[in-house]
């Protein structure tokens, strides 16, 4: 692909802890193209925060990126000096966080603060930063953004300061935002409005957006691919209408399974048995064969790599082909 | 706002009134004040006279009901020591505390809000662990033991500073002032450390308290990843949010100061409000006492209520709440 955005390859991230090191990320990789979004799913604790948070450079010891690169349109940003990283950040990528309410400072006019932003990324003066702070505001849907930007932030609901939000994420024109469930702490009624901004915004400005979320509609909605992650790696990963119809992965299999019907008529979740291994007790071999109802003994004993199946990629022995190197 | 203000104004005035029951009550308690005033031979139609005169026969609650109209205009009646109007007295000895509790606050804050961001921000290095080390000791010495200390050092040994006094003042009005000479400002130096020490280990605990708690928040998380520089972050964002507090706790903290200046003004023999206190302890001169409980508490309530106002100008969230809410 020529228009890769984001270009992630074998990535680890570790913590240190008094008990040891614990790997959180573990050879994830995957790619976002130009104005394309990527839905990222998974159990709590999968790792999906982290993995955006290492894109962006802020996994803060004891974690650490222990292996792997990343690629931002074909420049390497994970081993950047701080302060060059500094500068990719909210210039290059634009991260929106789950919660509105306590993203901004309540100190600040939200016009103080998005000109501040813009002007730590470019070269505008105070007044032309106002000006396209207020188009800024008006492009998320912000009414009467020349009144609204002297505001500060407790005077907007909850999904009016997640538009605030995201106008902060874009205002240098990043090639990349990520949103790590920017509708989590909504309301359900604005939740629908703030993805179709995010969908619209990557699509006018060609901006490559990475989208966490755990609401299997949301991804179904808006998102062009889709990555399954798991314990600290991607299960599968393909486009959203392969992975949403035909999933090959048995966690992904059991997690479609749990998207409630458009027509509501059954709104219970199917719940795949068991849980997540902790960080500390990953098992050997596939990290979900405790709970794979098709885990044979290769499960048990060697990890599965990702395998591509069509235009998707499925980390699974059950889609290897290939004899397996038997111990025997 | 205004509402809120002078709902603020009135609990004030509430305070100020269970204090004047208080100092009004020590006069009662401390026996027949005829008796300090006079010789041993004045005759008993002379103390009768007196008391008359003094009003002392009256129901308690008029005689409380004209105490507090006279100290509504700061008429506190005439020392039993120094024969001169409390009042007076008071005035004279004001600006020297004053000035020393400014002058402390000023040191401790800034003493403080330096060392307490530096150890919020650079929390593993040798010096961040010194300060920490150095506020155990502001903490656990008592005043009048530092004030000693530095007097040892400074005036005994060193012969740099004064070891008592204001030095040299300088009158501007009824103000006396002693930051205008040299040996005023440095008379200043011991009193104002003594005397603030013990703030500035309380608002550096503070400051790096709350910064370090300010830092994991998720607006400080968001302007990282709005690539904001470091020193945007922490000085424009975590130190800002930092000094909410920081200034309620330090306002509050001028009356308290202004009360133990009581101690460090004995030590270094300051001609302050809290040396005129003492003195008049020894010599139970209760007209100084009760009027001096009665300026600290006033200062200490006008505190309170302009850091409350003051307060909803700092963080905005208050003055809507405020303004909505009354
Ligand atoms: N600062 C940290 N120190 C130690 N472990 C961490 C830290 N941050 C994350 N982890 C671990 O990394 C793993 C992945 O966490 P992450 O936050 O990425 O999950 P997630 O997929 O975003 O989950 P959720 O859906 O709950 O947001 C978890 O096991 C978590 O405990
Ligand atoms: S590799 Fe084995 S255990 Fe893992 S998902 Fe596939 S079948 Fe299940
Ligand atoms: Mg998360």
């Amino acid at each position: 692909m020529t228009d890769t955005v984001l270009s992630v390859r074998s990535l680890q991230v570790e913590f240190a802890s008094r008990r040891g090191t614990l790997r959180a990320i573990d050879g994830v990789s995957f790619d976002i193209a130009k104005g394309e979004v990527l839905g990222v799913v998974g159990e709590s604790g999968a790792g999906k925060s982290v993995t955006g948070l290492a894109v962006i450079g802020l996994i803060d010891p004891p974690g650490r990126i222990a292996g792997g690169e990343i690629h931002l349109a074909g420049t390497r940003i994970d081993n950047l000096p701080p302060e060059e990283m500094r500068r990719v950040r909210g210039k290059r990528i634009g991260m929106i966080f789950q919660d509105p309410l306590t993203s901004l400072n309540p100190l600040y006019k939200i016009g103080d603060q998005i000109v501040e932003t813009i002007r730590t990324h470019l070269n505008l003066s105070e007044l032309a930063a106002r000006r396209r702070a207020i188009d800024l505001l008006a492009e998320v849907g912000i009414p009467a953004p020349e009144k609204r930007i002297d505001g500060y932030p407790h005077e907007f609901s909850g999904g009016m300061r997640q538009r605030v939000v995201i106008a902060l994420a874009i205002c240098a024109e990043p090639e990349l935002i990520i949103a790590d469930e920017p509708t989590t702490a909504l309301d359900v009624s604005v939740q629908a409005q703030i993805i179709s901004l995010i969908k619209r915004l990557g699509r006018d400005h060609g901006t490559a957006v990475m989208l966490v979320t755990h609401d299997m509609g949301v991804i179904a909605e808006a998102s062009d691919r889709v990555a399954v992650m798991y314990a600290g790696r991607v299960a599968e990963i393909g486009p959203v209408q392969a992975v949403v119809k035909n999933p090959l992965h048995p966690y992904a299999k059991g997690l479609m399974g749990a998207i409630p019907t458009l027509a509501g008529e059954d709104k219970r979740l199917v719940q795949i048995p068991g849980s997540m291994p902790r960080l500390s007790a990953i098992p050997r071999g596939c990290s979900f064969n405790p709970r794979c109802a098709f885990a044979f003994d290769r499960c048990r004993v060697e990890r599965p790599e990702p395998l591509a199946q069509g235009a998707q990629s499925v980390a699974c022995h059950l889609y290897d082909n290939a004899p397996a190197e038997s111990a025997a | 706002m205004l509402a809120f203000t002078l709902r603020r104004a009135i609990q004030a005035i509430g305070v100020m009134i269970a204090v004047g029951i208080i100092s009004f009550s020590m006069f009662r308690f401390a026996g027949d004040p005829v008796n300090q005033m006079v010789s041993m031979d004045t005759s008993g139609a002379e103390r009768a006279a007196i008391r008359q005169s003094l009003g002392l026969d009256d129901p308690v609650i008029v005689q409380f009901g004209r105490y507090v109209a006279n100290a509504a205009q700061f008429k506190f009646g005439i020392s039993y020591q120094f024969r001169l109007p409390v009042t007076n007295l008071l005035m004279e000895r004001m600006p020297a505390t004053l000035e020393l509790a400014i002058c402390a606050t000023i040191f401790a804050m800034l003493g403080g809000i330096l060392m307490g961001v530096y150890s919020a921000l650079r929390r593993d290095t040798l010096l961040a662990h010194a300060f920490q080390a150095i506020s155990l000791i502001g903490i656990s010495l008592p005043t009048f033991l530092i004030g000693i200390l530095l007097i040892y050092l400074f005036s005994v040994t060193l012969g740099w500073l004064p070891s008592f006094g204001r030095g040299d003042v300088v009158h501007i009005g009824w103000w006396t002032t002693g930051l205008l000479t040299l040996s005023g400002l440095k008379a200043l130096i011991m009193p104002s450390i003594t005397l603030g020490l013990f703030q500035m280990t309380l608002i550096m605990r503070l400051v790096r308290a709350e910064m370090l708690e300010v830092m994991r928040t998720d607006y400080i998380r968001f302007a990282r990843a709005r690539g904001l520089t470091t020193r945007a972050i922490h000085f424009g964002h975590a130190l800002r949010n930092t000094l909410v507090p920081v200034i309620t706790v330090a306002g509050l903290q001028f009356g308290s100061v202004i009360a133990f200046a009581i101690i460090t003004e004995t030590v270094f023999q300051w001609p302050g409000m809290g040396l005129l206190f003492v003195q008049a302890v020894q010599n139970v001169d209760i007209p100084i006492m009760a009027a001096y409980l009665m300026m600290v508490s006033l200062i200490f309530v006008t505190i309170n209520l302009v850091v409350d106002i003051l307060y909803t100008i700092v963080d905005p969230r208050l003055r809507s709440t405020v303004s909505r809410a009354h």
